[in-house]
């Protein structure tokens, strides 16, 4: 068993145990900070398929800074075990019910997937490195990273003037500069 | 010797490289705690600590020491396992960045060539953000887990305020990995001892640097996150003992860190100025300790300006802070970062 | 209207586009506190170092003796009632027979208190004092854990003997022999 099996298994244990615990947890904090744990398994994965920037950006992107605002809304919420609401019974089999839904859409979509010949290359490929990276956004998909990056540009001028809504010039301001994060 | 496929001589040499690194961190965290109190004193003309030891040079000693003896309190509802959590997450984060910064050429010993960085990785600016953008958490989740409002209102005011700051930082950085065409540390370091250091080309963006370090390390003039007297002493609030060393101790390896990031990125890293290194014809050993040296004082310089302004500017007020971040550096790096690409290209051309 | 020359106008007007930078005053600010790094340091190591007092410093009470030993105070409470903090309570005794070497006159203090806490050192008690019997020396009050401590007994207060230990006697005396020798 190489070194790189051993890291492959370890981790996918590891984000599929947090993966569970995210839903599993009665405090809202503990589940995201499962989300977080998740966030690093699969940053893990990423290194081994030699996908350095990927792996660093989805720590930098989802860990340090989504993963943040999370906790700040779900900390100034002050969500505990003691306040939580009564679910109702048919909701949950509701949500269990969607659930198995989606898994069987998603088995159903994966199982004539052409798995064998796509194998990942774990530790050999290095379109994950930042140079190759860089050069197929930039050259190979350049049309839609412009799109995307419209898309985000229309993002923040959507939340500078949900921000600039508010009667106080003063407030408003501030908000709209944080919400663009 | 190889077992598992592993190099175990690789294995070796880099855990011996990483626990040199985090004592030597930790020695020159704990010794600028000293040197924090020395220069304070004599920039206010006192003496500062001269009892224990030799002009108190084992204060440190003296001040860990009563920190660990001092009482352990948990408050009783708050979570314990997160309330341990907070100040160890902080001192992790604090210690993991140095993995990519290099501390000199390579040794030859032993018949191997064993360069001066655990890691050169090629992300090597983006792993440092990586491991700052975590270092909220500590904070985050030592605030929660106090069960307070005040540590948890501090810690959400200091969550944002480094947040915001890494923002500008990461912009002025641009600019700098344009000039040096890579993310790998050594091939930046490589770049400035080949074209002159970076602060030449970059003196606005070194600026924006320096002030976006001030504030994610939690330093004057942006040192709201621990307020003592006016701001209610901040996120730790409900800590005692080392638990409150571990959060305060973090700040001064951060602070070591970064003067180490500001050298590396904008003074030349390992680079010996106005000589020639190579051309001396000495041993590369001895060549490696030299530029490690040489780091060593560019780092201490930095330490020595983050101390002297510490005690020179007052607290800025948080929606200065604010606004200094959002509406000041942010557009000013942006600018720096077209500026820089613009005469990039133009001198190509 | 101004009083004196000294007033200083303060100025109120709006920061300049320089002066918003803030880098200028940083500086300015910075080149001050270097500047105070290689000044003089006013700190005086304290138990090596002494600051010297002056000659008229005003410390903590002495209750004297005379030249052959006796205690010079009668108890006659004229500097409790100087005292303006009142700090100075006494009980007077008379002296028995065979007591001649201890006490000077016929009654002296038996109990002599002075909380240390209340006294201001401003020194009345020793201008009432017709017998040159208590002077203010040139030593402060050390610190002390409890208020009890600071209530400073007879034994605490009484100078040495000049008969028997004449060198504390001496040095208990201080800088004030010109007026001990000049009140026989």
């Amino acid at each position: 068993m190489s070194i790189t099996l051993i890291l492959f298994w370890f981790l996918s244990v590891l984000a599929l145990f947090s993966a569970a615990m995210v839903v599993a947890s009665k405090n809202p904090v503990y589940s995201v900070l499962w989300l977080i744990l998740v966030f690093f398994a699969i940053s893990g994965h990423y290194l081994l398929l030699n996908a350095q920037f990927l792996a660093i950006v989805n720590i930098i992107v989802y860990a340090g800074a989504i993963m943040v605002l999370f906790l700040f809304v779900i900390m100034l919420m002050n969500l505990n075990k003691s306040n939580e609401p009564k679910r109702n019974k048919w909701l949950n089999l509701a949500g269990v019910l969607a659930g198995g839904c989606l898994l069987l859409v998603l088995v159903a979509a994966l199982k004539n997937a052409e798995t064998k010949a796509t194998l990942a290359e774990t530790g050999t490929g290095n379109i994950g490195l930042i140079e190759n990276l860089g050069k197929a956004l930039f050259t190979d998909y350049v049309v839609p990273f412009e799109i995307s990056s419209v898309l985000f540009l229309s993002a923040m001028v959507g939340a500078v003037v949900l921000g600039k809504k508010e009667s106080s010039p003063d407030t408003a301001g501030q908000s709209g500069k944080s919400s663009e994060k | 010797m190889h077992l598992l496929s592993i190099d175990w001589w690789f294995l070796l040499e880099k855990l011996v490289l990483i626990m040199v690194i985090i004592s030597l961190s930790l020695v020159i965290a704990m010794y600028t705690t000293y040197a924090e109190r020395k220069v304070a004193a004599w920039l206010q003309d006192r003496r500062g600590p001269n009892r224990a030891g030799p002009w108190g040079i084992l204060q440190p000693l003296a001040d860990g020491g009563k920190l660990f003896f001092k009482e352990e309190i948990i408050p009783l509802v708050s979570s314990k396992f997160l309330f341990i959590l907070g100040p160890s997450l902080a001192m992790i984060t604090a210690l993991l960045t140095s993995a990519v910064i290099p501390w000199g050429t390579s040794l030859h010993l032993f018949g191997r060539e064993m360069p001066l960085q655990i890691a050169d990785v090629n992300i090597g600016i983006l792993y440092i953000f990586g491991v700052v953008s975590l270092g909220v958490y500590g904070i985050m989740i030592g605030g929660w887990a106090s069960n307070n409002k005040f540590s948890l209102l501090a810690a959400i005011r200091a969550a944002s305020q480094m947040i915001s700051y890494e923002l500008a930082m990461g912009l002025a950085l641009i600019a700098v990995l344009m000039l040096a065409g890579s993310l790998q540390m050594s091939v930046i370091v490589q770049n400035q001892i080949d074209h002159g250091w970076h602060v030449i080309y970059q003196p606005l963006g070194f600026v924006i640097f320096f002030i976006c370090a001030l504030a994610e390390c939690n330093r004057t003039p942006f040192d709201l996150a621990e307020a003592e007297n006016e701001l209610n002493f901040g996120y730790h609030q409900e800590y005692s003992s080392m638990k409150l060393g571990f959060y305060l101790f973090a700040e001064y390896i951060n602070m070591f860190i970064s003067s180490a990031v500001m050298a590396t990125l904008f003074f030349g890293g390992y680079d010996i100025p106005f000589v020639n290194e190579a051309s001396w014809g000495i041993s590369p050993n001895l060549l490696a300790l030299i530029g490690f040296a040489v780091l060593m004082a560019k780092i201490f310089f930095f330490l020595f300006v983050f101390i002297w302004i510490r005690w020179t500017i007052p607290r800025f007020r948080y929606d200065q802070l604010m606004n200094l971040g959002w509406k000041g550096l942010i557009p000013l790096s942006l600018a720096n970062m077209v500026l820089t690409a613009v005469v990039m290209l133009i001198l190509k051309k | 209207m101004q009083l004196t020359q000294r007033a200083k106008h303060v100025d109120r007007h709006p920061m300049t586009w320089i002066e918003r930078l803030y880098f200028w005053n940083i500086l300015k600010g910075m080149l001050i506190t270097l500047r105070h790094l290689f000044k003089r340091k006013a700190t005086i190591n304290f138990p090596e170092q002494k600051r010297s007092f002056s000659s008229v410093f005003r410390g903590l009470h002495v209750l004297n003796r005379d030249e052959e030993g006796r205690e010079r105070c009668t108890a006659c409470g004229l500097c409790a009632v100087a005292c303006p903090a009142e700090a100075i309570t006494m009980e007077a005794a008379e002296r028995l027979p065979g007591e001649e070497q201890l006490y000077r006159e016929e009654k002296y203090a038996a109990k002599y208190e002075i909380n240390m806490l209340r006294c201001i050192f401003c020194g009345l008690c020793e201008e009432a004092c017709p017998k040159d019997a208590i002077y203010l020396s040139q030593t402060f009050a050390p610190s002390n854990y409890s208020r009890k401590g600071f209530i400073y007994k007879k034994d605490d207060m009484l100078i040495p003997n000049p008969l028997t230990e004449p060198e504390t006697y001496k040095k208990a005396l201080g800088e004030r022999p010109a007026k001990m020798i000049g009140n026989q």
